[in-house]
């Protein structure tokens, strides 16, 4: 009996262990039949996921759309650009949010994507407020963040030792700042974190320290933003380039949207949103922007 | 008669109702080892096919140095995708916890079962269970705004590092290692006690000589519990350890650990790309390491019994 009982267990298991197997090697397939079922009526569920810079963002204008559109459930989550990218592309989200151009991320067949820009994001350099520098060229900025600079005398400042904090590897933050500023050269290793809230805590916190943040994260006693060649971390420069360091935050769909999704996407860039919720949470919005930029980096007047 | 006849051939009720219970049970038991099972196959699956899909030498991955999986290496046309720096850091910080905790841990345990029976039952027995109920990210936040700063005055460094984690997992770990401790004392027989005291013994002589002697099995096994508790750590290790995937050059220089590794890359890579995979070859190291962690209790639980 007991041995009967252990063989109707095992068998169980293997026949399990093998369903598990079976449909996780199929998850794809499945899984993009389920999507191209939903969201064809106005009424609907979106389900948006990816970069956590913009997730704040996708919150508040969900929120406000779902007000204008009781039908319409839209879910917005976290989880980091690549995931975005990646459930979008496998179909298990309508949504893919990304800071960064699914062109630039491995791994992605950004030719079946649409991309929707919604909105634009700066990054300064910030430092410890201990630093008694106020500006460095994109020069002396490449050679503190590739290892060649490590003490705040040689570009003007005390003689105290530059703490590098980085962001986590392939956060879109860390690969906008990189692109920028690093011209293809590579970051030295050091501290990593995955998020601008604990970035800017350990900023504050470490004298000598130095990272990057979103403008939104600027405003804060104890850290200070770097002028870069002086010109100031700001909206307006932003705005005509003159501030090289912003990107895109995009929304990602497989395919044209179509339904609920569309409709989100198109509240998203109405000149409502753009002009109130967007520039509140930090953000810069599209309709200001005087210049557009693809993913290769080239900037056209717009 | 009839009636008699009906009733012992029919299934009573309390066989039904054993019958309900074996089905219950056994639904249960079921449902536990395909999840065990989806776990293991799942993660080795996508773990193994850093090996054999993207080509990575099983060697390059155990022991190279340079953790780098977005940039490629322009000699071996591979990207740097050495798990060594979190391997030992990993090791690092849970052994040095483990070493530190420990005295702390048989100290207090004792002073609870030998030394203040009443008010080791009245006062620590509660504080230890409070201990093990606070959730890691504030062990991570007071690590991050008390420890580290704490570390960067009395060191030179950043305060990230080793030396930040091993605290932080000290006090985790501390209270898992106290109340096993305190079960395996207090499972030690009265009789030993009354012996030992009976040909002489002073209470130390006893304690140490007869008591720590019986429980060793089980004093080990709270530090191996321990143990696997501060390698699986990932969020409070991850706030204060510094994630600098370097190999560890000193107590208070930042370092990584697996997990560390492993919480902050998976939502910023593309799942089935190398980057990707190689987390989860991190993530199988985890679990096989987990497992080594419960053969080793097991194997001292069985040499415990035999003596």
């Amino acid at each position: 009996m007991n041995k009967k009982i252990v063989g109707i267990i095992g068998g169980i298991v293997v026949i399990a262990a093998g369903i598990a197997l079976y449909t996780s090697a199929n998850n794809k397939s499945s899984d993009s039949k389920s999507s191209t079922t939903s969201s064809s009526k106005v009424t609907g569920k979106v389900l948006s996921l990816g970069s956590t810079a913009l997730q704040p963002l996708a919150e508040q204008v969900a929120s406000s759309f779902q007000d204008k559109n009781p039908g319409v459930t839209v879910t917005v989550q976290g989880g980091g650009s690549g995931a975005g990218l990646s459930q979008v592309s496998d179909g298990s989200a309508q949504i893919g949010n990304s800071d960064v151009f699914a062109e630039e991320k491995e791994g992605v067949d950004a030719s079946k994507l649409v991309d929707h820009k919604v909105a634009v994001v700066g990054i300064a350099p910030v430092v410890n407020s201990d630093v008694q520098i106020s500006s460095l060229t994109k020069t002396q900025l490449r050679d503190i963040f590739t290892g060649k600079i490590t003490n705040w005398k040689d570009v003007g400042g005390k003689d105290e030792k530059i703490v590098v904090i980085n962001r986590a590897t392939g956060s879109g933050t860390r690969a906008v700042f990189e692109k920028n500023i690093l011209d293809g050269q590579n970051a030295v290793q050091a501290t990593e974190q995955d998020s601008n809230g604990t970035v800017q805590k350990i900023v504050k916190t470490t004298p000598g320290a130095i990272s990057y943040l979103a403008f939104a994260y600027l405003d804060s006693d104890g850290i200070k933003a770097l002028n870069l060649s002086d010109v100031h971390p700001n909206k307006s420069n932003v705005e005509d380039n003159s501030w090289p360091i912003w990107a895109y935050e995009h929304m990602y769909t497989k395919g044209n949207p179509t339904g609920a999704t569309k409709a989100f996407l198109q509240y998203f860039t109405t000149k409502e949103v753009q002009k109130t919720i967007v520039p509140k949470l930090g953000y810069i919005g599209l309709t200001d922007m005087k210049v557009t930029r693809d993913s290769s980096g080239k900037v056209t007047d717009k | 008669m009839d009636n008699i006849t009906k009733k012992l051939m029919q299934r009573s009720e309390s066989t039904r109702k054993d019958t309900f219970g074996r089905v219950v049970s056994l639904t249960a038991l079921i449902l536990i080892g395909v999840v065990v099972v989806a776990i293991f196959a799942f993660v080795l699956s996508r773990g193994l096919s850093t090996f054999f899909k993207d080509g990575v030498n099983v060697k390059d991955f155990l022991f190279g140095t340079t953790w780098n999986p977005s940039v490629t290496n322009p000699a071996t046309k591979q990207p740097y995708v050495g798990a060594l720096p979190m391997i030992i850091g990993s090791f690092l910080v849970t052994f040095l916890a483990a070493i530190v905790a420990t005295p702390f841990a048989i100290g207090t345990a004792l002073f609870m079962t030998e030394i203040a029976q009443k008010r080791g039952a009245k006062i620590m027995q509660p504080i230890i269970e409070l201990l093990v109920g606070i959730p890691s990210v504030v062990y991570g936040f007071i690590g991050l705004t008390v420890v580290v700063p704490f570390i960067r005055t009395i060191t030179s460094g950043s305060g990230f590092g080793i030396l930040s984690g091993t605290i932080v997992l000290f006090v985790m770990i501390l209270p898992t290692i106290t109340s096993m401790t305190v079960d395996t004392l207090k499972s030690v027989p009265r009789y030993y006690r009354e012996s030992a005291l009976a040909i002489g013994a002073t209470r130390w002589q006893m304690i140490y000589k007869v008591i720590l002697r019986a429980a060793t099995p089980g004093i080990m096994t709270a530090i191996v519990f321990g143990m696997a508790r501060a390698f699986g750590e990932a969020l409070a290790v991850q706030m204060v350890i510094g994630n600098a995937a370097l190999m560890p050059t000193g107590l208070t220089t930042p370092a990584s650990t697996l997990t560390s590794v492993l919480t902050m890359g998976i939502g910023n890579t593309v799942m089935g790309s190398l980057q990707n995979d190689v987390l989860w070859t991190l993530a199988m190291i985890l679990l096989l390491m987990s497992l080594v962690f419960n053969l080793i209790v097991r194997a001292i639980g069985r040499r415990g019994a035999m003596k």
